[in-house]
């Protein structure tokens, strides 16, 4: 196989006068005609700004490279001229973005916007490509291709911009198709419809794929080779089912342990009286336009008293909506939520107040869940002194509550910009944890944390449950994440509960279509990840961020 | 602290309007021991020219020292606009926060009432104003003050719209906290940074807006104000440059300060973004 | 279509109920002032006898009740009645239209030159961000922008007009010339240069500053990057991807400022002599002939709420993402 790209020592770093810190450093990797390189690693792993190296679109004025080679071909693209690069991107390279909702001109037709890079690279005229456009909205399966031509990127769905961008990148037959983080933003089962499609386009057309994901299920699914990259440098490389099922370096070892895969047989629960039990719950949404959305549509589930029951779905199934109608954030407008028989629908905000205490909420986004002003022990202690906790009392059980969730000592006085986001996650918990709930609804708490980081929150939240005999909401997209650490799972989908299970029978012997569809969609099934119980966790749980 | 006082210092403008505005200030605060006569007396013969004995920049159609003028005249101007801003400011925080933190119709009603306002054409309805209920430094204050209050109160409200889904609100909710200390321990601290830049800005057009009143004969008849003597020198163009052209320079150099002032604030503020705008 | 005309429907009633708050306001501004209102419409400067101030105390019915008084005044200003100037004597209706011709002419053209040159130098600044060219642009947008607009004139006068007698200093055409055809436009439109650019420096800055932020926001974008990744130029990347959307706010930005522009004019008419409502006002004003101010007044907010109907109008056309509802 003819190598087609060839990388080598190749360093990027930030443009500021004097030395400074390569963002990457000294990366070597090549890709070949006919397979898909997977570039895997976590944030600040430099494999996305590789990419973005190899297209020469690194952000001018803020990074640059400083030293290596990238060969296409044969070819040295390091250092070529602007008017150069114009007839490689689009024609010999085309590139797919990670945000499907803004990567495409929002004043611009569709139509237009893929004819751009026929008119850019070929002589034929507009009829001639019209036609081709249309062609190419069929090979990337898009519906109504007529009528396409002339919609606006705001009338298409996450998934369909995303197939409207794929279509751009590979108008002209591009030798190498680079894809960075493509499926991230999309739903699962989206995202495995792509996943294919990407795949029979590749075998298709014979080109090579260079993809860049942080999740080792996509790799698992679709890799030839792959590159594990971490803090800008390569830790390890080479053919899939080696890394996948025998790494040999310390930190892929890590994150493939660390990686949620199937469930482990939970034992059952004995069937007390439940904690919590909802009933029938409704709630539509009324947009100021007018527009009606049934987020909740007659919703019952009990959770016992130290159970966690994982609630999963895509976007829009109403998950949220009913994590935050457990906290009374959001009211619904028919239905029973009940605690220890005592409903809490149709309460005022005063008397919610003593069940404040009972149901806490840990959310998802770790960087605005958190007070940018208030040190991270006063928000934890903000519950107890609002409830009437003298302060000195509230500060000291803050701090150690820090400290049982591994931020012990003076991090209390810190900011939350010291923290990183697993960090300030578990300074969430901690916060949580402070008013000594019953409850915890755990709302995405893991989804916007890196893979290792995950895992250790995940154990953090399973410890903390066991200890207090805690029960646990745990909301997720990711039905891997939820076989992780639930007891049962319930299946939503548009507003309605369509299975609730042990995990394991959801997993193994799932009984709606629509749960076996979430099964199907989950990317790298048929992988079986090996068993590294030796492998260690990433030493920097304890130290703060740089 | 530290760092915001350095990203400050990297603003070179800010700098230089923090100066001019250092100078401006003391220049008011010392306007009666550099001149010890009042700005109205005759003090020199009229129609001397700039660089002349006893007047640096001259005197006006009526002997009047025109450096004098432009001295005590900084007092008016610099407290006429923070008085009328800070005024604003406390309407337009109270307005737009109960608007954009209580949302439903409470903010429909007060989205409608500032849309009102902007559509009356400012100027106009200031000059209409202090006309009608007779100029002084009330009324000023007064209109200048209600001319300016929309377009904050819309920032505010733009704030705290977007505050109260932040998750960190919703965890004081959580918490238990009361309405009145989530806005005014959680939200209203985070929403300063843009009041703060505004109300420099704010401060930089309530100059002009003065001065432009002042320039109609619309301040008030006791105060010697930059516009003022612009004003009373119309009739004396050919004969009397300095009288225009001092005064326009002094009002210039503030109301640029501020506006400096207010930039570099902004890119304190945000440093990531001031980035961003250079390169 | 006929969203558009429901859209339409509802922005012109809104805009009617603006007027009438308006005109409202204006009642009770003039009951609210001290003194007696019906010296005040006469004109405090005493021109008027007690007799002219008795008949305008019967014609206003000020001694009726407020709310018959408010009912009627309302009726007068739908009927476009707006009272009646003592010193000029002629119905302020008929003097406000006479003079708002000269206006329009005036804020058109500066409308035009701010916009057309400010968006041009902040198109110019965002292409050559960071180097000299731009700081030059940014520092000239500072300086313009700080600059009281009545000073401006003064000084266009100063330089132009009395030291190198090259423009004309006010009025709108040369006295006593009797110019007629291309001759008589010439005329008009050398007096027209000086108060234009006193009058469109101001906006001229705002608008260039304005473009520039916006196109150095969008240039940020995702599908900015995308654009680049087909292997446009970097020329038709901006010209065709980021300036289009960087207009956007502009437009509906320029429609604010609209209102804005017509209390400038009071100021660049009056230094100018042009005769336009400004000009009236200001001779109103310095005549305490507080029926004409009033009026001007009410006019001016009529232009303002049609520029910003025009202007919704305008978004909606040109931004296919608002829906018509």
């Amino acid at each position: 196989m003819t190598a087609l790209l060839e990388i080598r020592d190749l360093s990027v770093s930030v443009v500021q006068d004097g030395p400074s810190t390569p963002v990457v450093q000294g990366v070597s990797y090549t890709v070949n005609r006919n397979e898909i390189l997977c570039v895997v690693g976590e944030s600040g792993s430099g494999k996305s700004v590789t990419a973005h190296a190899l297209m020469g679109l690194l952000p001018e004025g803020e990074l640059q490279i400083s030293a290596g080679s990238i060969r296409y071909r044969g070819r040295e693209l390091v250092g070529l001229t602007s008017k150069d690069w114009y007839g490689l991107r689009g024609k010999s390279f085309g590139m797919v973005f990670q945000e499907p909702m803004t990567a495409l001109n929002p004043i611009m037709r569709i139509g237009r916007q893929v004819d751009e890079v026929l008119e850019r690279h070929t002589e034929l005229p507009a009829q001639a490509r019209h036609a081709k456009v249309l062609q190419l909205f069929r090979d990337v399966m898009l519906p109504e291709p007529e009528a396409l031509m002339n919609a606006y990127p705001f009338q298409l769905s996450g998934g369909q911009r995303q197939r409207v961008v794929i279509a751009m990148a590979l108008a002209m037959e591009p030798d190498i198709l680079i894809a960075d983080e493509p499926t991230t933003a999309l739903d699962v089962t989206t995202q495995a419809q792509i996943l294919t499609m990407i795949k029979d386009i590749q075998t298709r057309m014979g080109i090579g794929v260079i993809f860049i994901t942080h999740d080792f299920g996509v790799v698992a699914e679709i890799a030839d080779r792959i590159v594990v990259m971490r803090r800008g440098q390569i830790v390890e490389q080479g053919a899939a089912s080696d890394i996948l099922n025998r790494p040999q370096a310390a930190y892929t070892r890590q994150l493939i342990a660390a990686v949620p895969h199937k469930p482990q047989g939970k034992a059952a629960v004995t069937e007390a009286s439940p904690m919590i039990v909802i009933d029938k719950v409704r709630k539509t949404f009324r947009s100021d336009k007018g527009r009606q959305v049934l987020a909740l549509d007659d919703v019952s589930l009990t959770i016992q008293q130290g159970e966690t029951v994982g609630l999963v779905g895509e976007s829009g199934s109403g998950k949220s909506t009913l994590g935050r109608t457990l906290t009374g954030l959001i009211l619904p407008d028919s239905g029973s939520v009940k605690i220890d028989g005592r409903e809490l629908v149709g309460l005022s905000r005063g008397q919610w107040r003593e069940h404040r205490r009972q149901i806490q909420m840990v959310f998802q986004d770790p960087y605005a869940s958190l007070n940018p002003r208030h040190r991270i022990v006063d928000a934890v202690a903000q519950g107890p002194i609002a409830f009437g906790e003298p302060r000195r009392k509230a500060l000291t059980h803050a701090r150690e509550l820090l400290e049982l969730v591994g931020l012990g000592g003076d991090a209390g006085d810190r900011y939350p910009h010291q923290f990183s986001g697993g960090q300030r996650q578990r300074v969430g918990i901690a916060r949580a944890l402070a008013l000594r709930p019953r409850l915890l609804v755990a709302d995405e708490a893991v989804s916007a944390l890196d893979v290792s980081i995950q895992a250790q929150v995940l154990d953090l939240l399973k410890t903390v449950s066991g200890q207090f005999d805690l029960s646990v909401l745990f909301i997720t997209h990711d039905l891997r994440v939820a076989a992780e650490i639930c007891d049962r799972i319930a299946v939503m989908r548009l507003g309605e509960l369509v299975e609730l299970g042990r995990a394991t029978d959801i997993f193994y012997r799932p009984q709606h279509d629509y749960t076996r569809r979430l099964i199907d969609s989950i990317p790298g099934r048929q992988w079986s990840k090996p068993d590294l119980s030796d492998a260690g966790s990433s030493e920097d749980a304890i130290a703060y961020a740089t | 602290m530290k760092n915001f006082f350095r990203a400050f210092c990297r603003n070179k403008g800010g700098l230089v309007g923090l100066t001019v505005l250092a100078l401006v200030t003391l220049l008011a605060i010392f306007a009666s021991w550099i001149f010890p006569d009042s700005p109205w007396d005759m003090v020199n013969a009229p129609y001397m020219p700039p660089l002349s004995e006893d007047s640096l920049l001259g005197t006006d159609t009526l002997g009047r020292d025109i450096a004098s003028g432009i001295a005590y005249g900084a007092r008016v101007t610099l407290v006429l606009a923070l008085v009328s801003t800070a005024v604003s400011v406390l309407v337009g925080i109270t307005v737009g926060a109960i608007a954009g933190f209580y949302g439903g119709k409470v903010d429909q009603i007060i989205v409608g009432f500032i849309e009102l306002f902007q559509t009356i054409p400012g100027f106009f309805l200031a000059v209409v104003l202090v006309a009608i209920l007779t100029p002084s430094i009330g009324t000023v204050i007064f209109a200048i003050a209600l001319v300016s209050w929309p377009p904050l109160a819309r920032l505010v409200r733009a704030e705290f719209l977007s505050m109260k889904h932040r998750e960190f609100v919703e965890a004081a909710v959580l918490s238990g906290q009361s309405n009145l200390r989530i806005i005014m321990t959680q939200i209203l601290p985070n929403s300063l940074s843009p009041v703060i830049v505004s109300g420099s800005l704010m401060v930089a057009s309530a100059i002009l807006l003065e001065s432009a009143l002042s320039f109609l004969g619309l301040g008030d008849p006791n105060t010697m104000t930059w516009g003022y003597i612009i004003g009373a020198s119309r009739s004396v163009l050919r004969d009397a440059w300095w009288m225009s052209v001092f005064p326009g320079i002094a009002i210039l150099m503030t109301v640029l300060a501020f506006n400096l002032v207010g930039e570099a604030l902004n890119d304190a503020f945000n440093p990531k973004l001031a980035r961003k705008r250079t390169s | 279509m006929s969203k558009i005309g429901g859209f339409l429907g509802r922005r012109v009633v809104k805009s009617i109920l603006v007027l009438f708050m308006i005109a409202i306001f204006n009642f009770f501004l003039v009951r609210a002032a001290p003194g007696d209102p019906a010296e005040i419409l006469a004109g405090q400067s005493g021109a008027a006898d007690a007799e002219y101030i008795e008949k305008l105390r019967q014609d206003f019915g000020l001694d009726k009740p407020l709310t018959v008084q408010l009912v009627s005044y309302l009726k007068d200003v739908a009927t476009f009645d707006l009272g009646y100037s003592y010193r000029q004597q002629a119905p302020v209706s008929t003097l406000i239209l006479a003079h708002l011709p000269a206006t329009l002419v005036l804020a058109l053209t500066s409308f035009a030159f701010a916009l057309l040159a400010g968006v041009g130098l902040g198109v110019q600044a965002a292409l050559r961000v960071g180097k000299w060219g731009d700081t030059v642009i940014t520092t000239l947008a500072m300086l313009a922008y700080a600059t009281p607009i009545f000073w401006v004139g003064l000084m266009l006068v100063l330089v132009f007009s009395v030291q190198l007698q090259w423009l004309p200093s006010f009025g709108y055409e040369s006295v006593g010339a009797n110019l007629t055809g291309f001759a008589h436009f010439a005329d008009i439109a050398t007096h027209l240069v000086l108060p234009t650019v006193t009058l469109g420096m101001f906006y001229m800055a705002v608008y260039a500053r304005l473009t520039r932020a916006s196109m150095l926001e969008i240039r940020q974008l995702d599908f900015v990057k995308t654009a680049r990744a087909k292997g446009l130029s970097e020329r038709t990347v901006i010209m065709r991807h980021v300036l289009r959307n960087a207009l956007l706010p502009i437009i509906t930005y320029a429609g604010i400022q609209a209102g804005h522009l017509i209390g400038g004019s009071l100021l660049v008419e009056t230094v100018f002599a042009w005769p336009g409502i400004g000009r009236l006002a200001f001779d109103a004003l310095v005549q305490r002939d507080y029926s004409v101010l009033l009026g001007v007044f009410f006019v001016a907010s009529i232009v303002v709420v049609v520029v910003n109907l025009l202007t919704d109008i305008l978004y909606t056309l040109v931004d296919p993402r608002i829906e018509l509802k």
